[in-house]
Order: structure tokens, then sequence, then C-alpha cells
């Protein structure tokens, strides 16, 4: 049951925000009790996690011969760890942006929140493709409400993009699901791969996979199913680095390791050539979106497409099949997560203070606001991947395992990629810092309540950075989760 | 208790007298006629209930009219599929009539109408119990007819237009009860017996001859128009459109299920699997006209502006999903036609209750002149709707998605990838509509509520009154539980009621 | 061939009706014409399973002590006669209903030509 814990604590949550909507401070009470509850309860399946007898839970069954069950493995723990312990942090920059702008809705948008997490943690823990797709497609439905949140007639067009989008990936899923049932008998995550799928004939699983990578790769960004998140950009800035860090693409990726990990297993995708394609799409995302970065003067925007391209080093990290590769793309998965957070906060707290939105008007800022931009160029070295952040590290053991598996060409990609990463991202450092402010003369720092979260995640990003595995333990995590699938490794 | 031996007929012959004595009772008091309605469908539902627990118990349960044992005589035959589909019948209309008495009052403009309304639906309930119940081919007939004509009564009190409406279901409702009569006709010339146990065991020595591949034919175009199976559907969009929003929400759930459940049995139960399937290629054919028709209620519904016309091609889309169980004639293929009986019934009674809800409250149903405002007014009622919609496409853990799970998992086994795909492409193309009445309901500013707080004064709210939200939030209830609890209803009842032969 | 023809008269009969009644129901446009045509068809169904019934040189389904009962070859079939009756019944049951309907279509619109009945309810909204 111990599993079952952060699942629940948040649906809670939900349902006790919904009830004090007419007393907000209560209302955000609930919110940080929940989110603070949920981190500590996945703190505590870390240990048995790493131990390699991870907590679960099962549940009812839901169609004969297959249950609701909840496994906390390492890879699960890993993305749960990220989400619950970046939604506290983003649920004290959501009161301090909902608050300066004096938003509406405000009830709904931390309602939909808490079913959010609940569902991110959910996709994290489940045990069987069945599982997953629940709360796969809970995550699409509850997001929603946060992505139109400002209903203007463009957050509904946003919002419908969305759906279709997520909507049409969730269907394939089910696709896949059941073709994996009728071949294997079976729906549950195995590591190594499941055995009954090698035994399928080709033609299956051949068709398998390309309706997994298509249902997960639309949440995981991968080009060309990519087209949502841009758009999706219209949504306040906390929607946003839900988005982007704690939730959905994260749900993404993660949903392609526990694929190419969890029903495919190496051998099996090296054996058809998987592997290769999978890279294939990876990289040509990673290269796409990284030079597409520069030519969006919306930062967030911006934002959106390093965040494309730095979920396809993720991708392209399981889709190398060595486990140091495979590591490195857990470890990416939790710290890109904490960079980007900061980055996305950091554009909130600009829009909130000066109501500045292009890269253009943002000239001088870092007089007016220089913790902020401080914190966003931390964030910025970190995802050019330069040490001591954490960025350098995820990308370091994917470039370990890259040369490992003899694939130098990703090992160049992920070097050049980090210097269009800087390319896109310092100059708006150096504009905040060195170029004269246009009417920013006078003007000071951005509420506490949204300064200090971006300053916690910068300053997170670097102690993690030093010290990988200092308290949450992500280096272990992504060992352990990497070295499950052995027995399969070519 | 002996009554209970007589247990398969105790509803009919509950229902039946019932419906006699309401103009009678109501005499006294008008309000009579909805408590004794209330009160009998609650006793007919709890009945059914228990017959379902003594056949999961025992085994099927005979019951012979008048004493007579077939082929003579008529049987009625509970068995697990039968006591499945009569619980949730009847389990459905308990809660749709319970609702029923404010918005029968609101829209049926006659008041000298509002007794006989109540009479004429429990006798259409009589005739759905009937047709579930019996073993027998004419007695099938008659009480098809019975219900049928009901139904016609029920459709035209509505509207200006519902007459028409009704006349039009009239005249294919009795050509669809003329096929059917005259392939009983067939059949009866070749195999000499009305029994449906009896033909099953003399078919096989008829089953070459022409007439007897004739008759099925004749009768499963019968069947295929009350059940409103594309492309006999015609009859559909307008009597669920022009009917009150009660009927609605009364037949829409039910009455096309009732027909699908009796095809079922013809085909299944009675000419057998091998036969529809490989000598007379019937269920190829009806899986095919299913997905048609799944696509083409899809699409019609998309075009809708008003809400009630779009929920009625959605049910024909609906309907496709149980012809595509059919079609498939594999056992995840029937277990999902079957569960999707259960869940449509709860999910399109629920839906059009709804409807009835802003009819009442909004004064109309109109998609494209709800806003924000709606949800504020009515929270409880949007709130069920959104349930209900997210069901229909198909959103785990609610009700909808299992049966696309099971008719998924049926159509890889048969390795039909045209029906994999008709079943998930329906599900976005539902998506589409659905969540265009969820996002008027829920994020389109009304005109009167743009920029207020959103702490919307409690003066504004106008929520149906609470025995009209009680039935809705039941439901809306069952369509998440009846989803997480769907194996129990698999492997307890549907699995063990595949058909022998199948799979 | 011709002796299928021939002896089967009743049934070919039969079938040319079951074809007018449905042409009346579908082309016609009046509506009380159109249930003359469903009034046709049921009918011919009801013939159906009266032909059925009929067996060479026999007599009515009525005991005659002359004949004695216990050769059935000597009466023709009174099943199908007495689910006639029924269906019957049903036919009238259903031609009530239909009429009422049409009187009450009659007093909205004071039309019974189906054109014509489109034309007037395009007026009315859809549904009120």
């Amino acid at each position: 049951m111990a599993a079952l814990a952060p699942v629940l604590v948040s649906l809670a949550a939900a349902v006790l925000i919904l009830a004090s909507g007419r007393r907000p401070n209560l209302r955000e009470g609930w919110t940080l009790a929940a989110a603070g509850a949920k981190f500590l309860f996945v703190l505590l399946l870390l240990p048995a996690a790493l131990a390699g007898r991870p907590a679960e839970a099962v549940l009812l069954e839901i169609s004969p011969g297959v249950r609701l069950a909840l496994r906390a493995d390492a890879l699960g723990v890993a993305f749960a760890l990220v989400s619950s312990g970046l939604w506290i942090l983003t649920s004290v920059y959501s009161i301090g942006y909902m608050r300066g702008l004096k938003e509406p809705k405000q009830t709904r948008y931390f309602a939909s929140f808490a079913v959010c997490l609940s569902a991110a943690v959910g996709v994290a823990f489940a045990a069987n493709l069945l599982t997953f797709i629940l709360f796969y497609e809970i995550l699409t439905v509850a997001t929603y409400p946060l992505v139109i949140h400002k209903q203007t007639p463009e957050a509904i067009r946003a919002g419908r993009k969305y759906l279709a989008y997520t909507l049409t990936a969730g269907v394939l899923l089910i696709a896949a699901a059941a073709v994996v049932f009728r071949a294997t008998g079976s729906l549950d995550f195995a590591p190594g791969g499941m055995k009954g799928l090698a035994g399928a004939g080709p033609g299956t699983v051949k068709a398998v996979f390309y309706l997994f990578l298509a249902g997960v790769g639309v949440k995981a960004a991968v080009m060309p199913l990519h087209g949502w998140l841009p758009t999706a950009m219209i949504a306040p800035t906390p929607v946003s680095a839900l988005l982007h860090a704690v939730a959905v693409v994260k749900a993404g990726v993660f949903g392609v390791l526990r694929v190419v990990g969890f029903v495919f297993g190496p051998r099996l995708m090296a054996e058809h050539g998987f592997d290769v394609i999978l890279a294939a799409f990876a990289a040509a995302t990673v290269l796409l979106a990284s030079l597409l970065a520069f030519r969006q003067d919306n930062l967030k925007r911006r934002l959106a497409y390093s965040t494309i391209g730095h979920l396809s080093y993720i991708v392209l990290g399981a889709a190398l099949l060595a486990p140091t590769a495979y590591a490195g793309a857990v470890m990416h998965m939790a710290f890109h997560a904490t960079l980007k957070i900061t980055l996305f906060f950091c554009a909130g707290a600009i829009y909130v203070n000066l109501r500045r939105e292009n890269v253009s008007d943002l000239d001088g800022v870092g007089r007016a606001m220089p913790w902020t931009m401080a914190a966003f160029a931390l964030g910025a070295v970190g995802l050019a991947g330069i040490p001591p952040l954490n960025g350098f590290v995820g990308k370091w053991y994917l470039g370990l395992g890259a040369a490992a598996a003899g694939r130098t060409a990703a090992v160049y990609l992920l070097v050049g990629s980090g210097l269009l990463n800087a390319g896109y991202l310092f100059p708006i450092v150096l504009r905040a810092f060195f170029k004269p402010g246009r009417g920013v003369e006078g003007r000071r720092e951005a509420s506490p309540l949204l300064v200090v979260p971006l300053l916690a995640t910068a300053v997170l990003s670097l102690i993690l950075g030093l010290w990988p595995d200092l308290g949450f333990k992500f280096f272990e995590l992504a060992r352990t989760a990497a070295a499950s699938l052995a027995g399969g490794i070519p | 208790m002996p009554i209970l031996n007589s247990s398969p007929a105790l509803p009919v012959v509950l229902l039946l007298p019932t419906a006699i004595a309401i103009p009678i009772v109501a005499l006294l008091r008008k309000r009579l006629a909805y408590i004794l309605t209330v009160a009998v469908m609650a006793v007919v539902t709890v009945i059914s209930a228990l017959n379902m627990a003594k056949v999961l118990d025992g085994g099927p349960i005979h019951y012979w009219l008048g004493g007579w044992f077939p082929p003579i005589g008529i049987e009625y035959v509970l068995d697990r599929l039968s006591a499945f589909v009569i619980l949730v019948v009847n389990a459905v209309a308990f809660l749709v009539l319970a609702h029923s008495r404010r918005l029968v009052d609101r829209e049926i403009p006659d008041p000298g109408k509002h007794v006989p309304y109540y009479a004429v639906a429990l006798l259409m309930l009589c005739g759905f119990n009937g047709i579930l119940v019996t073993g027998d081919f004419f007695n099938l007939y008659v009480w098809l007819e019975i219900c049928s004509l009901s139904l016609y009564g029920l459709v035209a009190v509505g509207s200006r237009k519902s007459a028409v409406a009704a006349f039009r279901y009239l005249i294919m409702g009795t050509v669809g009860a003329c096929f059917y009569l005259l392939g009983l006709g067939f059949l009866f010339t070749v195999t000499g017996t009305l029994n449906m146990a009896d033909l099953k065991a003399i078919f096989p020595q008829v089953a070459g001859q022409p007439t007897a591949v004739i008759g099925l034919v004749l009768m499963v175009v019968g069947f295929g128009l009350k059940m409103a199976l594309f492309p006999l559907h015609g009859w559909l969009p307008d009597a669920y459109t022009q009917a009150p929003s009660s009927s609605s929400a009364l037949i829409a759930p039910i009455g096309t299920k009732v027909a699908a459940y009796v095809l079922i049995r013809v085909l299944f139960f009675v000419f057998g699997v091998e036969y529809v399937r490989q000598a007379v290629p019937v269920t190829q054919v009806i899986g095919g006209l299913a997905a048609a028709g799944i696509l083409f209620g899809s699409v019609m519904a998309m075009a809708q502006k008003e809400l009630k016309r779009m929920l009625a091609y959605s049910s024909v889309a609906q309907i496709g999903y149980i012809g595509l169980g059919i079609g498939l004639a594999n056992p995840l293929g029937f277990v999902g036609a079957v569960l999707h009986v259960m869940n449509h019934a709860v999910m399109k009674a629920l839906l059009f209750l709804a409807a009835g809800h802003f009819r009442m409250k909004l004064g109309h149903s109109t998609v494209p002149e709800f806003d924000e405002s709606v949800r504020r007014r009515m929270p409880w009622t949007t709130a069920a709707f959104a349930v209900g919609a997210l069901s229909m496409v198909g959103l785990p853990p609610a009700v909808g998605f299992f049966s696309k799970w099971y008719l998924a998992l049926g159509a890889v086994g048969r390795s039909n990838w045209v029906f994999l795909g008709v079943i998930l492409l329906s599900s976005l193309l539902n998506a589409v509509y659905f969540f265009r009445v969820i996002e008027r309901l829920y994020f389109v500013r009304g005109k009167t509520t743009a920029g207020s707080p959103e702490d919307a004064p409690a003066a504004v709210r106008a929520e149906a009154p609470w025995p009209m939200l009680v039935p809705v939030l039941i439901l809306a209830a069952a369509i998440i539980g009846l989803g997480l609890l769907n194996a129990v209803v698999v492997k307890g009842i549907l699995a063990a009621a595949v058909p022998p032969g199948m799979g | 061939m011709t002796e299928f023809v021939l002896g089967h008269y009743a049934y070919w009969f039969i079938f040319v009706l079951l074809g007018l009644g449905f042409y009346g129901m579908v082309v016609k446009r009046n509506l009380v014409k159109k249930l003359i045509g469903m009034a046709i068809f049921q009918v011919a169904v009801i013939m159906f399973y009266v032909s059925s019934a009929v067996k060479t040189g026999a007599t009515i389904p009525i005991a005659d002590p002359a004949l004695g009962t216990a050769e059935t070859a000597k009466y023709i079939n009174p099943l199908q006669h007495c689910l006639m009756l029924t269906a019957i019944v049903v036919g009238v049951a259903t031609s009530g209903v239909a009429y009422a309907l049409v009187i009450t279509i009659w007093r909205r619109y004071k039309t019974l030509d189906e054109k014509e009945l489109l034309e007037r309810m395009k007026d009315d909204a859809d549904p009120e």
C-alpha cells in the first residue's frame, strides 16, 4: 500500500481544494500539504527501490487477467521524485504567480494540478500497460483545463490541438496494448523486456513498435509529433513548468524508457533494428529543435524548442541500448527538469514583474532583476552541458554510453547540440546584464514567492551537479534502473 | 416461496396489470400514477437482481406458461445473458422513471396526458421484459409489438414535430416487425416449431434449404431495423430528438439494446455460431454495416448543433459497437458487445437526463448557446454530463473505455485491423463532439460572466431539484464504479454466458 | 419448373402484395396512402402464414365426428390461424395508433402530404 499513498494523497487534495474554493489560503494550504506529503511518501519508497525490492500495491482486477497494479521500482521512483519534489516548488511559485496577476479560476487551476500530479505518479509506478494507459489518459484530461486556463480563443485553440495530439496518441497506445495482450497474454512490465513478445511474429512486433513510438512519442515531443508543445505555451508559466519539467513531457520520455526497457528490452530492440529507427528520430529532433530555437523570439517558445531537443537526448539515451547511456537518460530526465523549471520560473517572473515575453525586450533586465537573471544564467549553463551543473552529468553518461556502444556520431551530436544550446541561451543572459535597459529603470526584483523557488531550483541544479547522489540518490537510481535491464543487453 | 418459482415471469406479470391499473388508480389522485410506476419498477428491479443471483448460483431457470411444456407451450428462460440484460434494463429504467416526474410535467404540455404517459411507459417496459425473457419466437413477436406501439406513443407526446417522427418510426418499425414475422413464417414452414430451443435442435437438418436461409435473413433485417443498425437507422434521429426528454432518456438506453440482445440470442444461441459465420456469413455483413454505422453516426454527430440530436446520432454509432461485437463472433467480441449493452444504457441515460435538465432550466439544449454560465448555474448536472461524455470518449477508468478495450482485443484476435481502426478512430471522433460541449460548458466565457469573480453568488445557482439530481448522480457514480469493477461483471457473468461453439 | 411456379401460386401472389405494400409505404406521399400500403404489407404476411397451413384435400380445423381426430392430415394446420389471429389484432392496434398519429398531424399541420408537411415543419424550431 505504500506505493499507493503518493497517488492517492493528491487526489484527496484535489477534492479538498475544490471544496475550499472560497478560502484561498486554506485551499493553497491543501496543495502545499499534499505536495509535501507526496514527496515524503515517495522518498520513503526510495530504499526499497534501490535494493531491488520495490514496494508494490496490487489492486482490483480491471480486465480479466490484468490488475490495477503499482510497483515503485528505480525508474519509477526517479520520475516520481522529480515530479513530487518540483511540485512543491511549483506550488509556491504558482501562488506567487496567480496572485501577482490576479488570475481568475484559481480553484480549478490548483485542483487540476493536484490531479495531474496524482496521474503522473500513477504513470511512474504503473506495473502493467493497462494501469499505465489509465493514468496516462487521466494525465491528458487533467492537463487540459490547465492548458486552456486563460480561456481566450487562442487558449481554446491550443487546448484543442493539445487534445487532438494526446488523445490520438492514447488511442494508439490502446491499440498497442491490445496487440501485446493478444500476442503474449500479459501486460506486465518486465525488466529486460516482456518474454512473450520475442516470440510474436515480426509483423506484430513491428506494428507494436510503431504504435508505441507514436503513442508515447507525442508526449515525449519527438518530431514530427511535437507540434502541440510550442502552441501550449499559451498557458500560464507555472503550467508550462508543469508541462515541461514536472509531469507531462517527462511522462512521455518516461514512457519511452519504460517501453524500450520493460516492454521490448534491449535484445529485441537490437534484433529488429528499432534502436536505429528510434535513434534516428531522436537525433533529428535534437538537431532540428536546437536550430528552431534560434528563430523564436518569444522566450517561452524558445524554451519549448529547447525542451523538445533535450527530451530527445533522453530518447537517444534509451535508443543506444547501453546501460550507461540508459542511466544517463534517467539522470537527464531528472536533471533537465530542475534546469528547465528554473528557466521557466525566470520567464514567468519577468512576465509578472515587467510584462515582457520576448527575448528582444529583455535588454538590461538583469539590472532590475539580478537574482532572477543569475538563476537564468545558471540554468543556461546547465542546459549547455557545462560542469559543474547537473546538465553535464546526464550528458556525460549519455556520451559514455554512446562511446561504449560505438556510436561516436551520437557523441558529436551531444557536443554539437550543447554548443547550440549555448548559442540560443547565452545571448539572453548577455543582453540582460550588459545591454542598456529600456524602461527598466527603478524596477525591482519580483516577489519572493517567485524568486525563492527559482533560486532554489537553480541552486539545486548546482548541488546535484557537484554531488549527483546527494539526498535523492539519482545516480544510484539511474544505475539500478539500467542494471535491471541486464540479461538482455547485447 | 412458491411465487419465486415463477420468477422469470414475475416482471411481466407485475408490469402488465399495473400499466392497466394506472389510469384507473389515478382517478383518485393524479400523483399516484408516478408513485405506482416507481414502486412497481423498484419491485421489478429487485426481482431482476434476485433472479440474477439465482441464475449465477444454480444455472438457467425455465418457466412454462400455463404449465404447458415446450415445444407446444410457451417457455420463459433465464440464463446468464438474459438475466444480465434484464437487470440492466430494469435498473436503468427505474432510475429514469424515478427521475421523470418533473420532466414530464414540464415537457408535455397537455396535463391530460401525464397519467397515460406512465401507463404507456410501463407497458413498454412490460414489452421489453417479455422480449428479454421469452423462449418462443411468436411470443417474441407479440412482446415486440407491444413495446413498439408503446414506443410510438412515448415519442409522439413531445413537441409539435414529434407526431411526424413517431409516424415515421411507426412505418419503419412495422416494416421491421413484418419482416421478422415473415422470416419466422419461412422458418416455421421448414422446421415446424416456434420454440427457440426446439428450433435450435431441428435446424441442422434443414440448414441447407433456401427457405431457412431466407428466413434467417428476413429475421435479421427485421431486428436490424428495430436496432437501428446502419443503414436501417433512419427513424432514430428524429424520434430521439423530438420525443420529450424523459422519453428519450427511457428509450435511448434501452430500446435498441433489447433488439440487439434478440439479435445476439437468435444468431448465436439458436442458429449457432458456426452457421452464422461460415454457412451464411450474416455476422460478417452485420459487422461491416456496424463499422459503417459507427463512422456515419460519429461524423453526423459532429455536425449537430442541438444536443439531443447529437446524442441520437451518437447512439447510432454506439449501436454499431454492439454490431461490431456481433460481427467479430468471438468470445471477446461477444463480451465487448454485451458489456456495451450495459455501458451504453448507463451512459446514454445519464446524457439524455442531463440534456433534459438543460432544457428544463435553460429552455434549450443548443450547444452553440452554452457557455460558462451553465456550469455556474448547474454545477452538478454539468459535472455529471462531463463524466458521461468522458466515458463515451473512452477515458479510463470510466465504463466506456472497457467495452472498447474488449472489442479491440476481439478485433486483434480476429486480425481484423479495419475494425480495430474503426473502434479507435471513432473514439477520436467522439472526442471531437463531446469535448466541444465540455469546452463550451466549462471554458467559454459567457456574456454576463466575463470578468466576474469566480465565486458566483448563490442566487445565480439554478440547479435541478434534488429528486432529479439523485438519479443522475447515481448514474455518474455507476459509470466510474462499474468501470472499475468491470472485471467482476465480465468474469462473473459474461464470460460464462458466451454461446457454445464460440472461440 | 412450371409445377414449382404454378404449385406455389399463392406465394407469388403474396410477394406481389408485399411489393405493392412496400411501394405504397415508401413511394406514396400521402400519409393515409402509406398506411394503406402498410396494411397491405401486413395482410400479405398474414396470408403467407395462412397459405402455409393448407393441406390438399383437408378441411377446416374443427373436429368433424365423421372424420374423427386420429388423422391430422384431414384437417389443415390450425396453429398458423391462431397465430394470425394475434397478428391481426396487432395489425389493428398498429393501425389505431397510426391513425391517431395521422389525426394529430392533421390537427397540427393541416396537411397529410409528406412534402407539404416537411415544408411546414421547417418553420418549427427543432426541437422546441
